[in-house]
């Protein structure tokens, strides 16, 4: 199947998520920010808690979870429903570009957004608090990889029902949110009363985090299956769900 | 006799109970301007849409450059051009960058830079879409239907919202696309524009096809008369005498200095002008009303085409 066009189509899609200042900050910035912000405020000294690990250390891996849920619960919902809702997508409809070709390139460019935010906080994180790192990059590069295809699907499934842009923001946000700061991924999951644990759960975002922290510190992926059989599970059902219901126009 | 680019037998496409397409037919040959114009809600947009692949008909046969347009859609993809009604880009897209991407979209496009030009958009190219002007922003839709190359171009209502100037320049830009060889196929609800640069109209309302010609033709046909009025300060009885004899004339009135001569042929002016001369009478504010195709709709439906 031809895939004509998708080098361009990715890096215009990119250059056009930079150029929105919001968007960028949150991708981008936001994640390294709150690093220094709590970094400055518990420093990175090891700690029984986290198994003899620092603040900082658990905190890095876990904040790929916050740059994760930013893009593909709020930026790809309320882009993709935002071109929807002024023609553009019905604009590339009459031309020979294929939706498989679009949708590749859109997840690309969002992976690749996320990648960036990745970098930039693992960087603050050893130039600031010399974070440890135990786990292979490859790893934690695939770990990251399935975590982002999973969340821009779910992005997709809200993408696919909400009406205008202005609700897919809402959804999104009110999704994203609770959940950033109920899984795990801005307070330590071993800081979290019994109750708000138990809850973190039933959230997508937890299994992420605990992914994320795992392959950091190189557990063996045969120690996070449930993880990766949750988040796979999420990528096939929305997947499936957004490709059935998803609207051009 | 060469196929028809585009053959539509009897298209019907409803929205719920509404019937927007209501059994049309119609062809568009090769190299035609082709005008569907109509009050909005007539069915203009789902016509071009169903054409374009956009939309399923509910009934009928669509054939555009001989493929059907929901089968066969991806060939059809590449040969065709279009402009969207109510399409934006995303704001931040460069003018540059848009033709790029459209560009990489074909198998084989023209040359960006050598449309932009051709369009006068080549100083625009590194500003972003929102910061264009209305009749840059069509402009810019025009060049984005024909870095394709496309055989047959869509243009729907491509100049509602712009000034007359900008609406008077486009219609020369959509001259020079039919003159490079493409059809085009259009929708206004423009009268005059239709009347002006398209070959044949189509006059359609509540998704039927009210009249089908030349706007010539259209015209003739209504056999509506034609008026032309002047001023002069004195009249003689044995000019308006010849007025009258004039062949084509049906009647001549006279009131307050002013002269209106009514009559059915639109060969009036040049023997009116000849008794006028005959005469050495001095004659100002020379006025011609002939009736268009605002006339003809009225005439066809009994109702204004604005509404």
């Amino acid at each position: 199947m031809s895939m004509r066009g998708l080098p361009i189509f990715i890096w215009t899609q990119g250059k056009l998520y930079l150029r929105e200042p919001i968007a960028t900050f949150f991708t981008i910035f936001f994640a390294p920010l709150m690093l220094v912000l709590f970094g400055l405020m518990y420093g990175n000294e090891p700690n029984e808690v986290f198994g003899g690990l620092g603040s900082m250390d658990v905190t890095v891996p876990a904040y790929l979870g916050i740059i994760i849920v930013t893009v593909g619960l709020i930026g790809l919902p309320i882009q993709t429903s935002s071109n929807r809702e002024l023609g553009i997508l019905r604009r590339y409809r009459v031309t020979p570009l294929r939706p498989l070709t679009y949708i590749v390139a859109d997840v690309t460019s969002y992976w690749v957004m996320a990648l960036v935010g990745v970098v930039v906080l693992v960087v603050v994180g050893k130039l600031a608090y010399d974070v440890r790192f135990e786990g292979s990059i490859l790893s934690v590069l695939a770990g990251f990889t399935l975590c982002t295809l999973a969340f821009l699907a779910i992005g997709f499934v809200i993408a696919s029902f909400a009406p205008s842009a202005r609700v897919a923001q809402t959804v999104g946000m009110v999704v994203a949110y609770p959940m950033m700061f109920l899984s795990g991924a801005t307070i330590p999951y071993e800081l979290l009363p019994p109750t708000v644990q138990r809850i973190a759960d039933f959230l997508p975002l937890t299994y992420v985090v605990r992914l994320m922290r795992g392959l950091w510190v190189g557990e063996p992926w045969s120690d996070l299956w449930l993880e990766v059989g949750v988040l796979t599970g999420i990528l096939v059902v929305c997947g499936a769900v957004s490709a059935r219901f998803f609207r051009w126009e | 006799m060469t196929e028809p680019v585009i053959a539509v037998d009897a298209l019907e496409k409803s929205y719920g109970s509404v019937r927007a397409v209501d059994a049309i037919s119609f062809e568009v040959a090769e190299g035609e301007i082709f005008g569907v114009v109509g009050p909005n809600g007539a069915g203009k947009t789902t016509t071009i849409e169903c054409l374009e692949g956009l939309r399923a008909p509910d009934g009928g046969r669509v054939h555009v450059l001989g493929l059907d347009p929901r089968r066969d859609g991806d060939a059809l993809r590449e040969r065709i051009g279009a402009q969207l009604q109510q399409s934006a880009l995303p704001a931040r897209l460069r003018v540059g960058e848009a033709m790029r991407l459209f560009a990489s979209f074909y198998a084989r496009p023209l040359d960006p830079e050598a449309i932009l030009e051709g369009l006068g958009l080549a100083d625009r190219k590194k500003v972003a879409f929102a910061e264009l002007s209305g009749g840059q922003k069509q402009r810019l839709s025009i060049a984005l239907a024909l870095v394709g190359d496309p055989q047959l171009v869509f243009f729907d209502e491509l100049t509602s919202g712009l000034d007359p100037q900008a609406r008077h320049a486009t219609w020369d830009l959509v001259r020079d696309v039919r003159a490079k060889g493409k059809t085009v196929f259009l929708t206004t609800h423009y009268m005059e524009e239709a009347e002006r640069l398209c070959d044949r109209v189509m006059i359609i309302d509540a998704g039927r096809i009210v009249a089908l010609d030349t706007p010539a033709a259209l015209v003739r046909a209504l056999g509506a008369e034609q008026r032309i009025a002047f001023s002069a300060d004195g009249m003689a009885d044995e000019v308006l005498g010849a007025l009258r004899a004039t062949p084509g004339v049906e009647r001549v009135e006279w009131s307050g200095g002013r002269v209106v001569v009514y009559g059915q042929s639109d060969r009036l002016l040049a023997p009116i002008l000849d008794v006028l001369q005959d005469a050495h009478l001095s004659f100002h504010d020379l006025q011609t009303e002939q009736p268009n195709l605002e006339d003809v709709f009225l005439a066809q439906t009994g109702r204004e085409m604005r509404d």
